[in-house]
């Protein structure tokens, strides 16, 4: 087990033996670490000992009381980011001074924990501290790898991937506790939407793996010649349940039979992506046009709805991962909001493009263009 | 002004998770409060025009990414007193925490607490007596 060093920096003894004894018996552990993490606590109760403390040994952690004997611990905090800002610092605060623990966030402080607290708020508040440091670790080491990996897309993914979990096991809790009743018909609801959430979390793993899988280089030795009218008809066929659900119709208009060297698989995620958004964001009674043409060497494909549409300012996020629309049409719909950004990388991998054409309430129009 | 729930405390919630929100209506009702929810800060900002709660919870993230923030700014500024609580799961999460760059928007932090999602039903209450002072 790996060990990180918490300095607790508070001149209350009780807090300080309070902390070493709850952290001393508790070790973090992520489906997705290596391996698990516990601490070693080492106590302080001024700033100035604090300073000297970092200076001999390696912390990882300070939880920082502000208010100090001598110097305080905002000059403590100053002190760290000027000299060793690896180390994460979390203010202990009241709750009354929430105004300094924010001031002292936006100076630098990683978070702050309010006091007083329970255990278990400390443990929550050490955990994401210890996810923190881990996917730090983990990007510095992909990066000396000379793989492009971007913390940001970890820590959106790690909210995506929670909210859902969050929702299923607060319903879960609601039904340990039969908080709603003695009989399973009492939960109905609860189950559906927790069944509900799931699919969304699939759906989003589905499109994870579509995105490890693209890789930077073309695979020549999955390409084929292929009929795209046949892939397109492909991913008709298996979005129309979706699509007769939704009362959307779907046509396809191939009049030269359009044949293009490609892997497979790319350009059925590619359909898939774009003809399943447009029956996701139609309207009733609404239809989706697939046109597949041939023009100087560029295969082009359109895929015309009759939905929602999108405002300039939307079109603008579009192909930003995890960017979804927000507004009262769409929150019933569930995404991921990797599709678009998944089929903008494969068209970078092909030198091909993609524009978007819309109205608001009239509907949009994506085409694909890619050289033969 | 409208006037709610005789005697009751009422509670405005606003989240974009509809699971999120049915839940905590589900928690917060079973501590004896009557709860208005609003699934986003436009359908809150529109409540608030025309009724005052007795403690508000909002989540971060909504339509922006500092919704949040902004509809703490403008309950305060509407009614200075009542109490609000920021309750998101983003800050550690994307180290995106507090997100707030200019100086105008530091001043936009008004609420009374910040709670991490996923706190336990009991502390929630306990939370929110103290705030109202009960």
């Amino acid at each position: 087990m790996e060990k990180l060093n918490v300095l607790v920096v508070d001149d209350e003894p009780g807090i300080r033996s309070g902390v070493s004894r709850i952290l001393n018996n508790f070790s973090v552990s992520y489906p997705f670490m290596d391996s698990d993490y516990g601490f070693n606590v080492v106590e302080t109760s001024t700033g100035e000992d604090a300073i000297e403390i970092i200076k001999k040994q390696k912390i990882d952690i300070v939880l920082l009381d502000n208010k100090l004997p001598g110097i305080q611990g905002t000059d403590v905090l100053e002190h760290i980011n000027k000299n060793q800002p690896e180390i994460l610092v979390m203010m202990i605060t009241s709750y009354a001074s929430l105004e300094l623990a924010v001031k002292a966030t936006n100076q630098g402080a990683y978070d702050f924990i309010p006091k007083p607290f329970t255990p278990q708020e400390l443990k929550s508040a050490l955990e994401n501290v210890s996810k923190h440091i881990f996917l730090r670790g983990m990007t510095k080491k992909l990066n000396k790898e000379g793989k492009e990996i971007r913390y940001q897309f970890l820590s959106v993914l790690s909210h995506e991937l929670k909210a859902p979990l969050n929702a299923i096991e607060g319903y879960l809790k609601i039904m340990q506790e039969k908080q709603a009743g003695e009989k399973i018909e009492d939960y109905e609801q609860m189950i559906d939407r927790s069944l509900h959430r799931i699919n969304g979390m699939r759906n989003l793993i589905m499109d994870l793996l579509d995105l490890t899988k693209i890789k930077l280089e073309k695979k020549t030795d999955k390409f084929q010649q292929i009929k795209v009218s046949e892939i397109a008809q492909n991913a008709i066929e298996s979005i129309n349940p979706y699509a007769i659900q939704k009362d959307v119709q779907i046509f396809l208009h191939d009049n030269q039979d359009v044949e293009i060297n490609i892997d497979p698989g790319d350009l059925e995620i590619i359909f898939n992506n774009l003809i399943s958004n447009a029956v996701k964001y139609n309207k009733q009674n609404g239809r989706v046009d697939v046109f597949i043409d041939k023009k100087d060497n560029l295969l082009i494909i359109k895929v015309k709805d009759t939905g929602i549409g999108l405002s300039q300012n939307e079109i603008k996020n579009l192909f930003e991962e995890f960017f979804r629309v927000k507004n009262e049409q769409t929150k019933h719909i569930t995404g991921s909001g990797l599709g678009l950004p998944i089929v903008r990388k494969i068209l970078d991998i092909y030198n091909g493009d993609i524009q978007v054409e819309s109205e608001v309430e009239v509907g949009s129009t994506f085409t694909v263009t890619l050289p033969v | 002004m409208k006037i709610m729930g005789q005697g009751k405390k009422v509670i405005l919630i606003v989240d974009d998770d509809m699971d999120y929100l049915f839940q905590m209506r589900m928690h917060i009702e079973s501590f004896g409060f009557e709860v208005i929810t609003a699934e986003s800060q436009r359908e809150a900002e529109k409540i608030i025009e025309n009724t005052k709660p007795d403690l508000a919870i909002f989540d971060l993230m909504m339509e922006s990414d500092d919704s949040g923030f902004i509809l703490s700014y403008k309950m305060k500024r509407k009614y200075p007193d009542v109490p609000i609580i920021l309750a998101t799961a983003v800050s550690s999460e994307t180290g995106m925490s507090f997100g707030v760059n200019t100086q105008n928007d530091k001043q936009w932090i008004k609420a009374d607490l910040y709670l991490e999602k996923g706190i336990r039903k009991d502390q929630l209450h306990k939370e929110i007596n103290k705030l109202l002072k009960i």
